[in-house]
Parts: C-alpha cells; structure tokens; sequence
C-alpha cells in the first residue's frame, strides 16, 4: 500500500474520479497551472487539460455559482475553496442555492458538487484562516458534510463525494496535507458518508473525534491509564448515530474532543441524541473537549493552549474516570 | 406528468404565432390579477411578486428560445413560468400551496420550476441565478452543444456581488450565456438613483469587456431582436451579452408594499406604455387582428384563468410524507 501524504492522497482520488468519469470538473483558485495551493492538484492540469481543471480568479461566489450550475446539467464538479473562511462570502450557492435545487425541482435539478476546502487551528495562521466552521454547514438539509482524518479517508471519502448524488462538503484539516498514512486504493468502500469508524477500541470511554482530533484522541488513548475507544465520525451531517451508541453502550461514558469553539460545535448534537436515547447506559453526564469561545490566537503558546491537547485530556479523562467528578472546561479556572 | 409535458410544450410553441404571443401576455397579466385577489383574500401566504407591465420582457425571451435553453430568473417569476410554457393551473396551484403545483406546493410563489421548459428553480435571493446560469452556459460549452444559459434579474441585482463576479467570468471564458437585467426603475422600495451609481445597467457590461444593449422592454418586437441576436451570438459561441430591458412593474414590489414613494405621474406615463396595449395596436395597425378580436381573446382567456383557478382550489394541500421527499437523494 503507498504510504502518502494527505495532499497526494487528495490529488490521486481528484484524478482517479477524473479518469473514471468524463463528467467530474475542478476548479478554484490555482488549482490547475499551480497545482493547487496546498498541492491538491498537483499534475491535474496537465493530465486533463484546461477543460476539466480549471483555474478561475478569486470570486467564490461566482465560481461556486458556476459549478451549481454546471452541475445541474449533468456535471460532477470539485470545488476547492482554499480556506473554509472564503466559503463565507459564497455560502448562498451552497446552502441557499444547491441545497435547495432538488427540494424545490422535485428532483428534476440537482446540484452533485463537491466543495473541498481547508480547515482547522495549529499552523500559526491566525484568526482569519484557521476556523473549522463546520456549524456553517450542518444545519441546512440537502447536503452532507464530511471531514478526513488522514490520507486514507481523504481518498476515500473523496471519491465518495463525487460518487454522491447531492452537495457533499468536505472538511480537510490542512495540518494534515503533509502527514503520510497508508492508504488502501483498492478499499474505497471502507469510507462511506455517514458512516463513522471505530479506530481503538476500549471498553471505559467513547472519545469521538472528527478531522485533526482523530490523532488527539489516539494520542490520549495512548497516554490515559483508562481504556479508551476512539471514533473518527468522519461525517458530521448526517453523523452516524448506530456507531456511536453502539460505543456508549458497552463503555459507558462518552466525550468528544473537537479543534472548534465550545459553542454550537458539533458534539453537542452527539451528545444531546446521546443523552435522549442512551440514557440508561451513561454512567454519568457526557463531556466536550473544545476550542475556547475566542478567536484562535496568533501567538504559539497560545495557539497551542487553543487546541485540545492529549496530556491535557487524557489527565481530565483519568481523573473523570477515577473520581467521577466532571470535567469543566479548562478555561473557567483562566477566567475565574 | 406527461400530460403537463405535454401541454407545456403545446403552449410553448404557441408563442411562434404574434397573436399567440400577444395571447400569453394578456395571460400573464389576468393570471396576476387573480393572484392579487387571492393574496388579498389570505388564500396566498408570505408573499408575492407580481411582474404586471413586464410581461413583453417575460414573453419576448420565451419566444426566441428553445426547450434545452436553461432560464434561471427570480421571485418575480410568474410571467416567465407562464411564457415559457407552464400553465395557469400549475402556477396558481404553486402559489396556493396544492398538489397540482408546478413542484407539488412545496415551493410557493417565489419558487416555480419546470425543467422540461428549461425553468430552473426561481431564486429567491438578489443575484444568486446569475453564475447559475453562467455555469448552465459553462456545461454547453464544454459539451460542445448550442444551448445556451439565460438569466433575468433586476436593476437591484446590478449591485450584488453574483452579478460582477459571473460577468467576468461568463466574458473571460467566453461563455454562451444571456444576462437579462429588468430595470424596473425600483429595487424593492428604493429608486434606482438612489441605490445605483448608473443610470444604465448596461454600462456595466462594458467593464467586464461584455458586449451591452439597451432595449425598450415594453416593446415586445424590441425585445424578441435583441435577445434573439443575444442568443445566436451565444449559440456561434462568440460570447455572452448584458441586455438591460427598461421596464416597470406597474405595482409595488411585492404584496404588502402600495408603492407610495413613486413620483406623481410615473405610474401613469409607464400605463400608457402597456406592453400589452403596445403590441395590440401594432396587431390591429399590420391587420392581423381587429380590436373586437382582441377583445373576445381576451374574454377567452379570462375563462380559462378561471377556469385555472377552480382547478387549482380544488386540488388538495401535500400531505405531511411530502415534505420528507427530495430532501437528499
């Protein structure tokens, strides 16, 4: 199996959807003489031509426009949008406008486009370019919403998106561009939207995990004295309810680690099902590890203290489990 | 619904004869008329857009189309839907929230659509149908074929950023599509002075090296020659153009708004310059109709608008699995 970086990973699924059908486009912002800023696309240009990956000048909302509407005469475009932040100045194709198309045709227009872009605190970008935004997305039917955790769910949740009849977003956590994992090209199936991956197993706690977390909550599970499994959920909208409560049923306790604000993030959600249908096998209340409700911080050590941190969760995990005393987020002793 | 089909398709040729034309102008504005009395009697709910004194912009575009040509146009959409091609009862039925709706009455007044007479989902957001339509344009283009993408928009929409940013690319990539401004003097209840730092939408085609038109949009004949040689510009594939209609809607901008801001006199000036009285004269003036004709064509379409009606009020409200359906696929 090749052993490749999240970039790599993503240009080969770009280019074997490509090479499997005439009708998958890409286009974005130098995705095609520059391969892509992130190196996404790297000898796409080359290999298709001009027609099929195309660069456009910097207008998301034109060039999502574009893509909704090529879409709905039979085409599959990728989008890329650089940073999820950019997404903001088009969301009104993608939720307003795409989203919307089969409901109000009757299924007569549809819009299968996918939209890629970047995602995700810990490179020092600062305020404006290191968002997760995933509450952007999650809260309008009519589309799905993913997020890879690595090369090998990068490729196949991408080839899934472009196989998928309806607007799929996808979350990549751009820390993970240059970080390598095997990737199993001939076990595309493994990565299905909506359907979230065991990826420890434990028998005290379910730690659920999306995007950049999924190596976090490993890392906890390697550093905590507690058995720990962990859940790349993978997609965010529509998440996979079975797995999880399947988890929760058997350990008996549930957290999510999450690289996105404590409010409206999206183990919220997973936490209210949780408590209404799984009641009776929590042993006690469920937590969140987040962001902070702040603006992600330039400075590094800052930075650093934005983001979940293994040492950190996995002693609040430990003292949760041994004590039974939940943990409160960590900045209420910062702003007490 | 190969019935609808069908009768779509048998009225949209009927737009190829001039007094067929001048027949769905008539149409369009006794269907608004009715749309009106409806919304008045709360039998209509949020809101409505009515298009009353564009209806030779609406019906001069359908005429010189063709079904495979996509119209991405907006909430003031009834006229378009009726020109090209969808019949009273499907629109009135939309607007009531009933099954016999053009999508079931899961869409409402803002929101008609009829892929089979080349209708996109009428949006509902200022600009958003224009790099739709562009991108329409995009796929003919790289399939090699001759339809081309269409899109209807007011003077309002001239400000948003959708419009500069599909123009630019629709004339970079040179793409076979037709931008359709309906300056109607208002965007909701502001003037067009007030809102736009030009008098003429069509200058702004010429930033984005796009070649521009001003036509009379009251002036269906005018308007039947510009966009036909819009469009068979698209179809040579040389490129798209901007084509500003100078129109007016003759009510306020939707429902609930009685137009008072409008100068004294304008309404007035803009009645005798009725699209539909235009084309009835010069009807009357080539002897392809007298004005009694005109009359009893009238009267006739008048029954059959009723006739919509009662069809439409007859047909039952979606039950509640409907709106579980085409969500995703």
């Amino acid at each position: 199996m090749p052993k490749w970086r999240m970039n790599q990973a993503i240009t080969a699924a770009i280019g074997d959807e490509m090479a499997a059908d005439d009708r998958v486009l890409l286009l974005g912002e130098d995705v095609g003489a520059a391969g892509g800023v992130f190196k996404t696309s790297d000898g796409l240009l080359e290999r298709f031509g001009p027609d099929r990956v195309r660069d456009t000048p910097i207008a998301e909302m034109g060039f999502l426009g574009l893509a909704v509407g090529a879409a709905t005469c039979g085409f599959r475009p990728i989008v890329e949008i650089m940073f999820a932040e950019f997404a903001g100045v088009a969301l009104d194709q993608l939720a307003t406008e795409a989203a919307k198309l089969r409901y109000l045709s009757r299924g007569a227009f549809t819009a299968p486009l996918v939209l890629r872009m970047s995602v995700g605190p810990g490179l020092g970008f600062g305020a404006q370019h290191s968002q997760t935004l995933e509450t952007w997305f999650t809260n309008t039917p009519g589309m799905k919403v993913v997020s890879p955790s690595g090369a090998d769910s990068a490729y196949g949740l991408l080839r899934a998106a472009v196989r998928d009849n309806d607007p799929v977003v996808i979350l990549e956590p751009r820390n993970l561009y240059g970080e390598r994992e095997e990737v199993d090209v001939e076990a595309v199936a493994r990565h299905r939207i909506g359907e979230a991956r065991v990826v420890r197993t434990g028998g005290d706690l379910t730690l659920v995990a999306l995007g950049q977390t999924v190596a976090t909550a490993r890392a906890v599970a390697e550093a905590a004295s507690v058995d720990v499994e962990v859940i790349d959920l993978g997609t965010i909208y529509p998440w996979d309810v079975a797995t999880v409560t399947a988890s929760v049923r058997k350990t008996g306790r549930l957290a999510t680690v999450e690289a996105n604000p404590y409010q409206g993030g999206w183990g919220a959600d997973i936490i209210a099902e949780l408590h209404r249908t799984s009641f009776a096998d929590l042993r006690g209340p469920a937590v969140r590890f987040t962001c902070p409700d702040v603006p992600t911080p330039y400075a590094r050590p800052l930075e650093e203290a934005y983001v979940p941190a293994p040492a950190d969760v996995a002693e609040r995990i430990e003292q949760w489990v041994s004590t039974g005393e939940v943990p409160a987020p960590w900045w209420q002793e910062v702003l007490a | 619904m190969s019935d609808r089909r069908d009768e779509s398709m048998a009225r949209r040729s009927e737009l190829a004869d001039p007094l067929g034309r001048y027949r769905r102008m008539v149409e369009i504005r006794l269907t608004e008329d009715i749309i009106k009395d409806l919304f008045a009697s709360g039998l209509v709910a949020g809101t409505t857009h009515t298009c009353q004194g564009q209806e030779a912009v609406a019906v001069g575009v359908a005429s010189v189309l063709r079904p495979t040509d996509m119209v991405c146009c907006t909430y003031r959409g009834h006229g378009h839907a009726l020109a090209l091609g969808m019949p009273p009862v499907a629109v009135l039925g939309e607007i009531l929230g009933r099954e016999i709706g053009c999508v079931g009455g899961l869409g409402g007044s803002m929101h008609l659509s009829d892929r089979d007479i080349g209708l996109m989902p009428t949006m509902a957001i200022i600009g958003a149908g224009i790099p739709i339509a562009a991108g329409v344009a995009w796929a003919a283009q790289l399939r090699g074929r001759d339809d081309v993408g269409v899109s209807l928009f007011g003077d309002g929409a001239s400000n948003i950023g959708a419009f500069h940013e599909a123009l630019n690319i629709a004339a970079l990539w040179k793409l076979p599509a037709v931008f359709i401004c309906e300056n109607n003097l208002y965007g909701e209840y502001s003037p067009l002075a007030a809102t736009t730092s030009v008098t003429d939408i069509a200058v702004r085609g010429t930033a984005y090296g796009m070649r521009s038109q001003i036509v009379d949009g009251q002036d269906l004949e005018a308007v039947m020659a510009a966009v036909g040689d819009a469009v068979g510009h698209a179809r040579a594939g040389e490129g798209p153009t901007l084509i500003e209609m100078k129109t007016y809607r003759f009510a306020g901008h939707s429902r609930s708004d009685l137009a008072t801001y409008r100068p004294e006199g304008e309404l007035e000036a803009w009645l005798a310059r009725d699209p539909i009285v235009i084309e009835g004269e010069r009807l009357i003036a080539a002897g392809a109709a007298t004005a009694d004709a005109l009359a009893a064509l009238r009267a006739d379409v008048e029954t059959g608008v009723k006739l919509a009606v009662e069809a439409a009020s007859a047909s039952p409200a979606p039950g509640r699995p409907e709106m579980f359906r085409h969500v995703t696929a």
